[in-house]
């Protein structure tokens, strides 16, 4: 019988009937008495010299309050990257100014030239096109292998258009180099890892105000961290102390990565809010997100992985060039490094690991965390590499991942790539994968398939991820700027009712219910009087947000933490109520007991004496009852997953269809099972996006030939199939009060190498060994000429 | 500039707007019909989907002048009269058929339109339907499960 309260409920969302009912409140939604409108003018090239910008007609045209450049901007800091990369060498990676409005050069199609605010949109719009930059056209440099090879250089202090030269794990190098020399077989494959617009359905949106009796600064924006915005904006961009900063973050649209980052727009309204004293509002089109948003992957990799006579992975060596785009963004450069040189031993015992990383400047928009970020790079490269093995030396890619899996008793398991795992059953989610896929009738189907003129191919997967960076004094050592706890604040009102505060943000993953349903679980009641608090600087004590799917084993173990403090506090006053001593006192269902005796007393009754202590100890307590964490995990946790996929090619279109996609994943314990399954399902048809549909495109010159929903080919309904997932082979994570692991990004990590794993094998008989995403049926089509 | 009455939600309404005025930027800016979203600007994903007449219409493609007139139903008329979830809000609810909430009201009003044209759509045919409402988080598997409920309740 499932359970209908608490951990383990597919509770109903509560969150569900604002947004059903048109109520929810999206950064657009919100309108500010007296507010001003902005308008970004943005450069259509994607390299050049501004030798001035003449806004003097835009200035006179109706309704414009003022007209910015970078030259009104005086004492405004450029936007921080959060993550210091040191380079092979010991050198600090090249970390050139992100201006907020571009000074004196514009680096990609989008870099925002000049602002407008005027008393409307349209108003501010139209005087926008009055406005005329002078801008001298330089070259461009948008392919990386390009830009590293004597391209131009995109900013001065790089002239290489290297931003970092990475070796990880470097004492490895040799002998590595040494293994794979003397290897039975090597298996090498190039790949990449096509770049990606992160899309969330909610364009970004900025309102900034400013409450010049109080000198109070307020920000409403779609952030998946109000927190950090606050910190970097305020401490580094526009000089203001927290304590005059409020940021709010209220409903979001999604996030998927490209909301972590502090924007340049954000900055803006805040800075101008002030100047022209009035709230002025920004909201982007999807036109505009599209060259201001910050893109995803965008990878190019060699593989080289050696094998014993038996399949045993002995060595594995990777290269990868990144694309930055033309600035850092604020998680950018960590991306390529510390969330996928760590994850390069996936689930198997390989003991030589070494990856050498170069992050490149492009004259593109920066490219930042998407969806997973860094950690399905590194799956689709040692998926993509393994299958190729295995097909190589005939052996099947199912046991030939059995044969080099880490064993279920192996655990804590330290990989050669830094990180210790701390529990897994990979044996166990392909065993469940492999029973959900009924592969004793592929043969059947195949034959089936070819009946109709059709090839059927199967794919197979096993990922590891890595969610909940943690712990702040190691990423400390590894260049992160901030700390990676989480904060939360437990409050029980006077009637017995909860209000939790706390630092993860919302913007699609149901918080709202799954962290009542913890903290119901915890003291025993219901649901209801439970209420989550999120998104808002001003109600929250701190926190670091919602990414890398940290938001459960993280922010909802702050919550544990402090609900804890709650519970211990709370039997001290019942012990007193009860004139028992606190050690004997039991909590449970609501309900304080003394073992041995019939006296109780219940819930509300300790609540109540909380805020009105006639009857209190004083003497060792103080009244109230709400208690604060701040949660550092030990490290981070490791979901791990099976995933398999069939998919039917027609040779003749290259189209490909998915049949079944099926997914086995180990989350550790689960607090509600139907978000957790919606969770899988978006990742996935995110990650299957990303194999079969989307393709962010430049130009030679700079230009992004994919800049429309027309263009840029996301998802649709009639693209994808049903998802079967089962999440049944836990092993809970060690080291949080939960055992929670992380579920929001494990669909897109493992997904991408399924469905070219699956179409590769359909194409085996063919010839072909590999195709690039995303698996267009031009690509297909091509693919399989090129073979003949 | 033109004025303009029309039927929102059961109730008259009334207002001038410019002659390039969407009919999204009239709900949601002189209504304050703010459930009714904008996600692009190439009448591609479907979140600013109402009902015009009765059939589902983009209404980031549709003049405000050219409503003049019409009966629209956006996201706010969709709950029963005693303020309670309609049957396709409901379904989606139980159903998981939305997470962040952005595409979800044109993902209501556009299975609205389909279940009166048809009332017990195959998955395919939901899937078909669809093809202008784009989502990002649910990856669409609940999103089909819940107009199948919609459907079975309806039908029922």
């Amino acid at each position: 019988m499932p359970k209908d309260q608490g951990i383990g409920a597919s509770s109903l969302r509560r969150e569900d009937v604002r947004f059903l009912t048109g109520k929810g409140q999206y950064t657009d939604d919100i309108n500010r008495p007296g507010q001003a409108y902005a308008y970004f003018l943005r450069s259509d090239v994607a390299h050049g010299t501004i030798n001035g910008v003449d806004t003097t007609a835009a200035s006179a045209a109706p309704g414009v309050l003022r007209v910015f450049t970078a030259a009104d901007l005086e004492g405004v800091g450029g936007i921080p990257c959060g993550w210091l990369i040191t380079d092979k060498n010991g050198d600090p990676m090249k970390e050139p100014k992100h201006p907020i409005l571009a000074e004196g050069k514009v680096n990609h199609v989008g870099d925002p030239i000049a602002v407008v605010v005027a008393e409307s949109l349209n108003q501010a719009r139209d005087a926008a096109e009055l406005i005329d930059p002078d801008i001298s056209e330089l070259a461009a440099v948008i392919d990386m292998r390009a830009a590293i090879s004597g391209g131009p250089a995109v900013h001065t202090e790089a002239p290489d258009n290297i931003c970092y030269d990475w070796d990880f794990v470097a004492e490895n190098k040799d002998a590595v180099a040494e293994a794979i020399a003397g290897a039975h077989h090597v298996t090498t494959l190039e790949l990449v890892n096509n770049r990606m617009v992160t899309n969330p359905m909610e364009p970004r949106a900025a309102i900034g105000e400013y409450d010049a009796a109080r000198g109070e600064h307020t920000l409403y924006t779609t952030s998946q961290n109000p927190h950090l915005t606050r910190l970097l904006m305020g401490a580094f961009v526009l000089s203001i102390p927290e304590h005059k900063l409020r940021v709010v973050a209220p409903d979001v649209g999604g996030g998927f990565g490209c909301k972590i980052a502090h924007y340049a727009e954000e900055a803006f309204v805040t800075w101008a809010a002030k100047e022209v004293g009035r709230p002025v509002k920004w909201t982007a089109d999807r036109s505009e997100a599209f060259i201001s948003d910050t893109h995803g992957r965008d990878h190019v990799t060699k593989v080289e992985l050696a094998l014993d006579e038996n399949g045993k992975f002995l060595a594995y060596r990777s290269t990868t060039l990144a694309n930055m785009g033309a600035y850092l963004s604020t998680f950018s450069t960590c991306v390529p490094t510390w969330l996928h040189g760590i994850l390069l031993a996936g689930n198997y015992t390989t003991p030589l690991i070494f990856t050498n990383v170069k992050a490149v400047f492009t004259n593109t928009v920066p490219v930042d965390a998407s969806r997973g970020a860094g950690r399905p790079e590194a799956t689709f490269q040692l998926e993509r590499t393994i299958d190729k093995a295995a097909r190589e030396m005939g052996i099947d890619p199912i046991e030939l991942r059995r044969r080099n899996f880490i064993a279920a008793d192996a655990f804590p398991y330290q990989t050669p790539v830094a990180v210790a795992y701390d529990t897994g059953n990979y044996q166990a989610t392909m065993d469940k994968a492999v029973a959900m896929a009924d592969l004793d009738g592929f043969a059947a189907r195949k034959a089936e398939s070819a009946a109709r003129g059709k090839l059927r191919g199967l794919g197979i997967v096993h990922y590891i991820e890595a969610c909940g960076i943690a712990p702040s004094a190691l990423v400390g050592s590894l260049g992160a700027r901030a700390g990676l706890y989480e904060a939360a604040t437990v409050r029980v009102n006077p009637t017995g009712s909860v209000s939790v505060f706390t630092g993860s943000h919302s913007h699609g993953q149901g918080h709202e219910t799954t962290f009542a349903q913890v903290v119901a679980e915890m003291l025993g009641c219901d649901e209801a009087n439970v209420d989550i608090v999120h998104g808002d600087t001003a109600r929250i004590p701190f926190g670091m947000g919602t990414y890398g799917s940290r938001s459960l084993a993280v922010g909802g173990s702050a919550i544990h933490r402090a609900v804890e403090k709650i519970i211990a506090k709370a039997k001290k006053i019942a012990a007193h109520l009860m004139e028992a001593s606190d050690a004997d006192v039991s909590f449970a269902n609501g309900q304080f007991t003394v073992a041995g005796t019939d006296k109780s007393v219940d819930w509300g009754t300790v609540a109540l004496t909380a805020y009105v202590p006639h009857n209190f100890p004083h003497d060792t307590l103080e009244p109230g009852l709400e208690e604060t964490s701040f949660y550092d995990p030990a490290n981070f946790t490791y979901p791990a997953g099976a995933y398999i996929c069939e998919v039917e090619v027609d040779a003749e279109t290259g189209k490909v269809e998915i049949q079944s996609f099926i997914a086995a994943d180990d989350f550790g314990n689960i607090v509600n099972p139907m978000i957790v399954e919606g969770q899988v399902h978006g990742g996935i048809a995110h990650g299957l996006g990303q194999a079969l549909l989307e393709h962010c495109i430049y130009d030679s010159d700079g230009q992004l030939v994919s800049a429309s929903y027309m263009d840029y080919a996301m998802p649709r309904a009639d693209d994808l199939p049903n998802f079967t997932v089962d999440h049944s082979c836990n092993t809970p994570c060690t080291h949080n009060p939960l055992g929670a692991k992380g579920c929001g990004e494990a669909g897109a990590i493992g997904s991408p190498p399924t469905l070219v794993n699956a179409v590769v094998d359909a194409l085996s008989d063919h010839g072909v060994t590999h195709i690039d995403m995303p698996l267009t049926p031009s690509r297909v089509w091509a693919a399989i000429q090129a073979a003949k | 500039m033109p004025s303009i009455v029309m039927t929102v939600n059961g109730k008259s309404v009334s207002g001038e707007v410019e002659g390039r005025t969407l009919l999204v930027q009239f709900l949601r800016e002189d209504l304050g019909l703010t459930g009714t979203h904008v996600g692009c600007d190439t009448s591609q994903c479907g979140a600013c989907v109402v009902l015009m007449n009765g059939d589902s219409v983009k209404a980031c493609t549709v003049l405000a002048a050219s409503a003049d007139g019409a009966e629209v139903q956006t996201i706010e008329g969709m709950a029963n009269a005693d303020g309670s979830l309609g049957v396709i809000q409901q379904a989606f609810q139980d159903n998981h058929g939305l997470q962040c909430g952005f595409c979800t009201p044109g993902m209501v009003m556009s299975a609205a339109d389909l279940l009166r044209h048809n009332a017990s759509p195959s998955d395919a045919e939901i899937r078909e339907w669809l093809e202008g409402n784009i989502c990002r988080c649910t990856g669409y598997h609940n999103i089909v499960k819940s107009i199948q409920a919609a459907a079975a309740s309806l039908s029922a």
